[in-house]
């Protein structure tokens, strides 16, 4: 059925690609190329947009770069810190809800309500929650007798400050996901399983581990990738700053503080440029992986 | 007998879970109507005395949240309109029109997707203020206009339609325009209510980039107004927790509302990535 192209025919098609081409070539395609360009910028005039001196200097500084160095540490902490509980709790308890039916639509209701909330708005709850003399957690906390942490002005408490927002904020994204996953194992396997003897543990592990594991790989890369680009919570959790001596800055953190602050445009593009290859990274591995070794 | 027991103990679990997840919400909406001193009461009261709604008006009388609000009504739905327009051309386009390069421009923009957008902010900024549009709607809503997203989810569902009823509606004389509009689009009404209501969600929520193109007040939308006014309102917690209130609850009410169009968008698209 597929025609081969003609004059005409390409001609109608790019009339109602023109508004997508004119909007995606200024504000996509032309910055991708433009970062690249930029992060080899030396010299450069932001008011007159005047190159004068090309080279790897941004990169050497980045190298260099204690505080870019700390940035990918902090980085990394934060995706080992949230991914791997979001996606076990996630699963959890989309198991648990497969389960029920009564009050079920409740219950996804509460998971995923973080989920559509403004990041801000909400990081500023947080920020209340977790205040020092005043905050619900701390007070729990005296409850069984532990002191007062002080969450967000104590570089040591900033990062698990910010990894629990993150966790909470991210849980029912994930929950819908795996309950998708389930829906789709056929309850043919269950019943021919329980016939054959295996106990629910057996169901779960021969069954629906392998089955869910395309979903449970998705929701990993999503999670990893998502985690690599935090900026928000950070920036509304320790009110414009990246945590108490730095102990929250992130990369993408980074590349906003060297922009925008900083002005140093050059570095920005250079650590923006970083985090893109990371991400390039994780998803060809994604593709990889999920050719190889995730069972259907 | 462990059968009850067990889906006792299920629903005691689940419950707990989505309480610890209402816990900010609640402790939001808690504070937001107590007096200042209230707010430094420990062991902290859940149920205030007296319900203080004056911290809204206080709150609003504090920071221009009404021109905030204005502000990303208009930048959330115009961005989420027109995107949606330009989606369901080029999907169309995608899906149902041959042309030269078609491959090639399919694979080009679902390879920008993988870009992180934080990349691209820096020299979209330089692009926007060579422009003059910095601290405008324009640059609020522009930039936002493509979603390589809501192009692919709409190009799969326009494909799902059968090739038949194009043909019959080619028969009948119908031009594709008219097909594309009194045919495809109504026949994909949920795929675009999903993408829409993602959008409105993702344009209210959006911080970074109004942060950085708005520094005039008259220009900032909700979040990043909320931002600065924690700066005004220092500790006056029963203010932050009014203004955040406000900030969050119509995404709530929308989300409420529509839910099984957002559970059914983020459904789909998830699979497919």
């Amino acid at each position: 059925m597929k025609k081969k192209p003609t004059l005409k025919s390409s001609l109608t098609a790019y009339v109602y690609l023109l508004p997508m081409f004119i909007i995606s070539g200024v504000f996509s395609l032309y910055p991708i190329v433009k970062s690249f360009l930029m992060s080899f910028y030396t010299k450069y005039n932001f008011y007159t947009d005047k190159v004068s001196a090309y080279g790897f200097d941004n990169y050497v500084f980045l190298w260099k770069d204690p505080n870019f160095h700390l940035a990918l540490k902090n980085t990394l902490i934060l995706v080992l810190g949230v991914v791997p509980l979001t996606v076990l709790i996630s699963l959890v308890i989309a198991l648990m809800l497969n389960h029920i039916k009564w009050l079920n639509g409740l219950f996804r209701t509460a998971y995923f309500l973080p989920f559509v909330t403004s990041t801000v708005a909400i990081a500023l709850v947080w920020s209340w929650l977790f205040n020092q003399d005043y905050g619900l957690f701390n007070y729990l906390l005296s409850l069984f007798g532990i002191h007062a942490i002080d969450w967000l002005n104590d570089p040591h408490w900033a990062m698990p400050a910010l990894i629990m927002m993150t966790i909470w904020k991210g849980l029912g994204f994930d929950i819908i996901l795996f309950l998708v996953g389930l829906n789709n194992i056929d309850a043919t396997y269950y019943k021919v399983a329980t016939i054959d003897g295996a106990n629910a543990w057996q169901r779960f592990k021969h069954i629906t581990l392998p089955l869910l594991s395309p979903i449970t790989f998705l929701v990993t890369i999503t999670g990893i990738i998502g985690a690599f680009k935090i900026f928000d919570q950070i920036y509304a959790l320790f009110n414009g700053q990246p945590g108490p001596g730095q102990s929250a800055l992130t990369v993408v953190y980074y590349l906003y503080e060297k922009f925008y602050t900083d002005w140093k445009y050059g570095i920005a593009a250079a650590s923006g440029v970083v985090l893109f290859l990371v991400i390039l990274l994780i998803t060809l591995i994604q593709f990889r992986y999920s050719r190889k070794h995730v069972h259907y | 007998m462990t059968k009850k027991v067990g889906t006792f103990l299920l629903y005691f679990l689940l419950l707990i879970g989505a309480f610890t997840m209402l816990i900010p919400f609640l402790w939001m909406l808690s504070t937001s109507l107590k007096t200042a001193p209230e707010t430094l009461q420990v062991p902290p009261i859940w149920v205030p005395k007296i319900l203080r709604f004056e911290n809204y008006s206080a709150a609003f009388k504090t920071a221009p949240f009404m021109r905030y609000f204005i502000n990303s009504v208009v930048v959330t739905l115009t961005t989420t309109l027109g995107q949606l327009f330009i989606s369901i051309l080029a999907a169309f386009a995608f899906a149902r029109l041959r042309f030269w390069g078609q491959r090639f421009l399919f694979v080009l923009f679902l390879g920008t997707m993988m870009v992180p957008g934080e990349m691209l902010i820096i020299s979209n900024f330089v692009t926007v203020s060579a422009l003059h549009m910095v601290n405008s709607y324009a640059a609020l809503i522009v930039p936002w206009l493509v979603s390589f997203f809501a192009i692919f989810t709409l190009k799969q569902t326009f494909q799902s339609v059968p090739d038949e009823l194009y043909y019959a509606a080619k028969v009948d004389g119908a031009s594709d325009w008219r097909f594309l509009w009194q045919i495809l689009v109504p026949l994909s009404r949920s795929s675009i209510v999903a993408i829409c209501i993602l959008q409105v969600i993702g344009s209210w929520n959006s911080f970074m980039w109004p942060l950085i193109v708005t520094n005039d007040e008259r220009f900032r939308t909700l979040p990043v107004g909320l931002q600065a006014f924690t700066s005004d309102a220092g500790t006056d917690y029963q203010l932050l927790m009014a203004a955040s209130t406000f900030v969050i609850i119509p995404m709530v009410f929308l989300y409420l509302g529509l839910q099984k169009y957002i559970i059914a968008g983020i459904s789909k698209s998830g699979l497919k990535g």
